[in-house]
């Protein structure tokens, strides 16, 4: 069994808004593509061109539709990816020391060196956030970036991971969730981030924005416009009482 | 055990080259990251002025794009019969004799025998140029069959449109109206534009029948039923107008709503504007009560006052337009069934647009001088914007829609204001600066002018002598007299039916007919193979470019493999789409980050090789040498006028930017400024900029005018009234009585709502739903599937299936229905979704694939429970028993009406596949690997 760190000195993570989530992909494809060409093997696609497609992702969206009795249905989409939590059981139940939890920015990283792809860590993530390459038989998973983030040969503005420098609206966040002056502390402060899944104790350091209020403002039957004549006058009036205006 | 050691600076790459992505319409800057020569990641270019650093799933898959089994690899010369996939591979050289040897008889006995449309093209000012210098009239892109009834609407309006020629100014935005849209019209600037507004605390409206995408997120959403928008918009300016919630000042200056109408029905003029000797719109001034010019100097024109001029009573445009709105017919009440939209949220929805409109109106502190010179100290901001594309387009009562829209923008007064609507430059440019449609036929000769243009009355209708179409689709007919991007949904219809004349060849560019892009596809296929008496094929010859294996391929004749965007020139031009932002001028340019590894060829190159063949005039000096050597050549030494190029920045010696001599160094230039250029507009110069005086002055400057062009908005369209009065018997060019009545019904030169025209056709009780197709943001139409990662994210497409109708059915998850429209049937598979119009049934878009094409194996799900819906929507109109064959179309611009279909739905036993079952092609290009594991540094 492996140990998690006391504490780390930074938490990295995210911040999803899923106010602002379109559901477009554009992170899950931006992931596909820095993580294939890069740290570990390469995330691999079986029968790519066939009946029955299955390739390693690090990040997926999930589309749910919410029914609210009184409104219309709603549509949310939700991105997902590890959250980097700081009780990780995929790290505690790994026989090899392969998952870790990095002490000085609390990363969870799987050293693919020393994994055995026994497949305990993705049993254990109660978030279904790590995936069993179907070539190299390794377990992947989101890195944050890692070697983007302090990427040297990367100019300052591009180090964040690459799901959040593609994303077109604007809905992924990246920073240091310990420190709660931090850019990313404040939005959750602010919009009332929230954990997922907060029952399973496993202290994710990833964070969600909720959707704000939808289809509100028109069902609370908001004064209607008056008339600038009553309807008698008809256009004649209407005319005479606008055009003196001009 | 201690951590592991990690590099956490690793090399990214030897190099980045930075050039246009080509994943779909919205031409986003990209940054490819190159190792060891090949490409290793492409990530969005943070300087470029589309995508400012962000990239979308297709761009980020471009490297699974650029790699596909499904590349053509070289020329193919059919062997079996048309349709059967069999080819052999030939050399280019043949390749390119035997296209001469098809086309030069055709261009020197009857150049109309060629009909040469393109598909996605992103090249349009250069097709159509080789296609002038040919000499056919039968030239045109997809505009036809996508979006035109909003460029249009939007360039007949206000002398511009939505996306490529304006944006919302997202920044100073509050409230954002957006209907149905097209995912890949402006996509990733939507999305960042949709982040800027919610950070600013904007809110979003969407009307749309489906809750998906841009909707989900939408503050409130309003699940319209399809084919109401427009009645809809109606309502709502019947509710502003009722209130007085409308702009006087801005109308009264900036709008054709103070010039004078004559309104004696008895006049052969009646309806028409009135002017001055100059022809110039006559308004009455306020100073004087007398008639003046719109634009003279100081003029202030009246909204009210009338004039009698021989009798006749004049009255100005805001008379008629505030009469006809007022009435009850466009009462909330009155169309809230209808739109599936109760008129209390209509009411509160107005409400809404009047307070943001005006309530929170402010003053930029720019200073700015108007075109009747008068300076005002500031700008006034009314932060209401909207954004609409194929939505409320594909419908045949789309463009009195869409201009219903623009009119509901203008009553606002919220188009080029801060927080308003901008427009882009070459936009704003009135109609009368656009060309006019061209179609005299010279054998040998180029064609006398540009095909595709703006007409503005009966004389600028492309017609034969004997009044019959000159154009193979029949645009600027009296079928659809505006249609001012062709209609490339009937070019196969018409010239299988020879109607109104056979042609020889049909040449064709990634434009994929045989399958997602043609209305009735199983019936165009038989179109595409189907023989004469003689056995000889109806339609004689098919040329085809295409850069992949698609459905299409296997109905050319002769297929001209293209490279893929990675491996080519291309110039996003200013005469052509361009990539502008409101706040600046820009173009930009594809170079070969990497050579292809196939024997293919930029499509444009080859057309500069066959009009270099056969000597077209030009591609050819006077001593009879060819001008150009390839596309690079033309992108580089084009000149249209003298100083104005393909390209506007670094003109001369490099520092010249719109004006200026060619720079053999241009393309270098680009690729050394990351594949763009761009030219900001000045502050003052920044809004109002169809009547902004430093705006026009930059505009000339720059070359995208000869001289300023002041003018105001067309709440009236006179060339629509136009075509009425011919349809009542006045002047000469008439129309065939048959059309008539739908001209006058349906040309009203203010913005009406008519039913679509399949809802008068077929019966409600039995086709009682709408069925619509929308586009995953994820792919673009049919090429999305041949790219291993974003066909895991969209593989399969559903009949999504609302509430009720699910229930009435007793549909459970897994479930097969059997719809039908009155053209044909489709069996499929059904799925539930709760936030859809009770009305309306849907699925994605070109998910649906034939069996042998894009480089999938045959038990693909794509092939085997992917579907289109195109087999249930007719290019014609079902039979009205009078021998006509009315088109599925747009009467106004011909626009391909795809979302007007009405359906019916029945639950059936799951078939083994989705029906009808298509045979399978053979595949020229054979079938992808089993497994993928891409990475360039092993």
């Amino acid at each position: 069994m492996t140990t998690l760190p006391e504490s780390t000195d930074k938490k990295l993570g995210l911040v999803i808004d899923l106010d602002t989530c379109v559901g477009c992909h554009a992170c899950v494809i931006s992931c596909k593509g820095w993580n294939t060409e890069n740290y570990g093997a390469p995330l691999s696609d079986q029968d790519p061109y066939g009946a029955d497609p299955v390739g390693t992702f690090l990040n997926r969206v999930h589309s749910f539709e919410v029914q609210p009795e009184d409104k219309p249905a709603q549509l949310i989409h939700f991105p997902k990816s590890c959250l980097h939590c700081d009780d990780a059981p995929c790290v505690t139940v790994c026989p090899t020391g392969a998952s870790y939890k990095r002490a000085e920015d609390g990363i969870v990283l799987v050293n693919e060196d020393s994994c055995i792809g026994c497949g305990l860590c993705a049993w254990a993530c109660p978030y279904g956030a790590r995936e069993m390459d179907g070539e190299e038989k390794v377990m992947k998973k989101c890195t944050l970036c890692v070697d983007r983030i302090y990427n040297e040969n990367l100019p300052e503005e591009d180090r964040v991971p690459s799901c959040v420098r593609t994303c077109p609206a604007g809905a992924r966040h990246f920073g240091d969730l310990g420190d709660p002056n931090s850019a990313v502390s404040v939005l959750v402060e602010e919009r009332g981030g929230i954990d997922l899944m907060p029952e399973q104790g496993t202290k994710p350091v990833n964070k969600y924005l909720p959707p704000r209020l939808k289809d509100d403002i028109f069902y609370q039957a908001p004064e209607p416009l008056a008339p600038v004549v009553a309807e008698a006058k008809g256009f004649v009036g209407w005319l005479d009482k606008m055009l003196d205006k001009v | 055990m201690g951590q592991p050691q990690l590099n956490l600076s690793p090399k990214v790459s030897d190099e980045v080259r930075k050039t246009t992505c080509y994943m779909c319409a919205c031409r986003c800057g990209i940054n490819v990251h190159m190792k060891d020569g090949k490409v290793a990641y492409i990530e969005g270019n943070r300087d470029h002025p589309v995508n400012q650093g962000v990239l979308c799933a297709k761009g980020s898959a471009g490297i699974m794009q650029h790699n596909a089994p499904s590349r053509l690899r070289k020329p193919l010369k059919r062997v079996g019969e048309r349709g059967s996939g069999e080819f052999e591979e030939i050399e280019w050289d043949e390749a390119l004799q035997i296209a001469c040897d098809w086309l030069e008889p055709i261009r020197a006995e009857d150049p109309s025998k060629l009909a040469f449309f393109t598909g996605r093209d992103q090249s349009q000012s250069f097709t159509s140029f080789w296609a002038q210098n040919f000499g056919t009239p039968n030239y045109a892109a997809h505009g036809g069959f996508c979006s035109v009834n909003m460029a249009a609407a939007g360039i007949y309006t206000m002398g511009g449109a939505f996306w490529e020629f304006g944006q919302p100014d997202w920044d100073r935005t509050k409230l954002f109206m957006l209907f149905g849209v097209a995912e890949d019209h402006d996509s990733n600037p939507i999305k960042m534009g949709i982040g800027r507004l919610k950070k600013n605390g904007g809110k979003i409206i969407g009307v749309n029948p489906i809750r998906t995408g841009y909707n989900a997120v939408a503050d409130e959403w309003v699940g319209i039923t399809p084919g109401t928008d427009g009645l809809f918009i109606l309502a709502l300016i019947h509710e502003l107008l009722k209130a007085g919630k409308i702009d006087l000042d801005y109308l009264a200056r900036f709008t054709n709503s103070p010039v004078l109408v004559n309104s004696d029905p008895a006049s052969p003029e009646y309806g028409l504007l009135m002017r001055d000797k100059d022809g110039k719109l006559l308004v009455i001034d306020r100073a004087t009560g007398k008639p003046a010019a719109f634009d003279k100097k100081g003029v202030k024109p009246s909204l009210s006052a009338t004039y009698e001029k021989d009798g006749v009573t004049h009255v100005p445009v805001m008379h008629m337009l505030a009469e006809r709105y007022l009435q009850p017919e466009y009462a909330p009440e009155a169309v809230a069934e209808r739109c599936g939209v109760s008129a209390d949220r209509i009411r509160a929805i107005a409400a809404e647009l009047a307070r943001v409109a005006f309530e929170e109106a402010f003053e930029l502190p720019i200073e700015w001088t108007d075109f009747r010179g008068e300076t005002h100290k500031t700008m006034t901001g009314r932060p209401v914007s909207f954004h609409s594309m194929r939505g409320i387009s594909a419908h045949s009562n789309g463009f009195q829609t869409c201009r219903s829209l623009h009119l509901l923008q203008i009553l606002l007064g919220s188009v080029e204001v801060p927080g308003g609507f901008r427009f882009k430059p070459p936009y704003p440019k009135p109609v009368s600066a656009h060309p006019k449609p061209h179609c005299k036929v010279t054998p040998g000769k180029p064609l006398d002018g540009p095909h595709l243009g703006f007409v503005q009355g009966p004389e600028g209708l492309c017609l034969r002598e004997d009044g019959t179409p000159a154009r193979i689709d029949k645009a600027f007919s009296w079928e659809n007299p505006m249609s001012s991007h062709g209609l490339m949904h009937m070019v196969i219809s018409n010239a299988y039916a020879g109607d109104p004349y056979k042609i020889d060849t049909l040449f064709m560019y990634m434009a994929n007919m045989s399958w997602n892009s043609s209305m009735n596809t199983s019936g165009t296929m038989k179109m595409l193979t189907d023989k004469d008496e003689n056995g000889d094929y109806v339609i004689p010859r098919i040329i085809y470019s295409d850069a992949y294996s698609s459905e299409m391929v296997a109905y050319a004749d002769l297929v001209l493999p293209d490279t893929t965007y990675l491996e080519r020139h291309d110039c996003i031009s200013l005469l052509d789409r361009p990539i502008c932002e409101a706040d600046a001028a820009a173009d930009a340019i594809r170079w070969p980050v990497v050579e292809p590894d196939r024997d293919v060829r930029g499509f444009q190159t080859v057309l500069v090789q066959l009009a270099n063949k056969m000597g077209l005039p030009g591609f050819t000096n006077e001593d009879g040498s060819s001008k150009y050597e390839d596309y690079a050549d033309y992108i580089t030494n084009h000149q249209r006028k003298p100083g104005i190029g393909p390209l506007a920045g670094f003109r001369g010696n490099g520092d010249s930017h719109g004006r200026g001599d060619v720079n053999p160094q241009q393309i270098d230039r680009y690729i050394e400024n990351g594949g763009f250029f761009v030219s900001h507009i000045p502050d003052e110069a920044s809004y109002f900029k169809p009547w902004n005086a430093a705006y026009q002055d930059w505009a000339v400057d720059m070359g995208l005018y000869d001289s300023p062009q002041p003018y105001v908005f067309d709440v009236y369209v006179e060339t629509m009234r136009k075509f009425q009065l011919a349809a009542e018997g006045h002047g000469d060019r008439q129309p065939p009585d048959h059309l008539r009545q739908r001209i006058k019904d349906t040309l009203d030169p203010l913005p009406i709502w008519y039913p679509p025209f399949e809802e008068g056709l077929v019966s409600e009780e039995e086709f009682p739903l709408h069925a619509l197709t929308q586009r995953p943001m994820a792919m673009y139409h049919s090429w999305g599937t041949q790219n291993a990662w974003l066909r895991q994210i969209h593989g399969r497409n559903p009949l999504y299936v609302p509430t009720d109708i699910w229930e009435k059915n007793g549909f459970n998850t897994g479930d097969w229905a059997k719809l039908s429209s009155a053209h044909g049937s489709i069996t499929v598979p059904v799925a539930h979704m709760a936030a859809l119009n009770p009305k309306t049934v849907w699925t994605w878009n070109a998910i649906g694939k034939r069996k042998g094409a894009w480089a999938l194996d045959d038990d693909a799900p794509e092939a085997k429970e992917g579907f289109l819906l195109n087999h249930l929507i007719h290019e014609l109109l079902p039979s009205k028993g009078d021998g006509m064959r009315w088109a599925n179309s747009d009467p106004i611009t011909g626009q391909a009406a795809w979302f007007d279909l009405r359906v019916q739905i029945e639950k059936v036993d799951a078939p083994d596949e989705v029906q009808p079952a298509i045979p399978p092609i053979n595949s020229p290009v054979g079938k992808g690997p089993r497994s993928l594991a891409w990475k360039v540094e092993k």
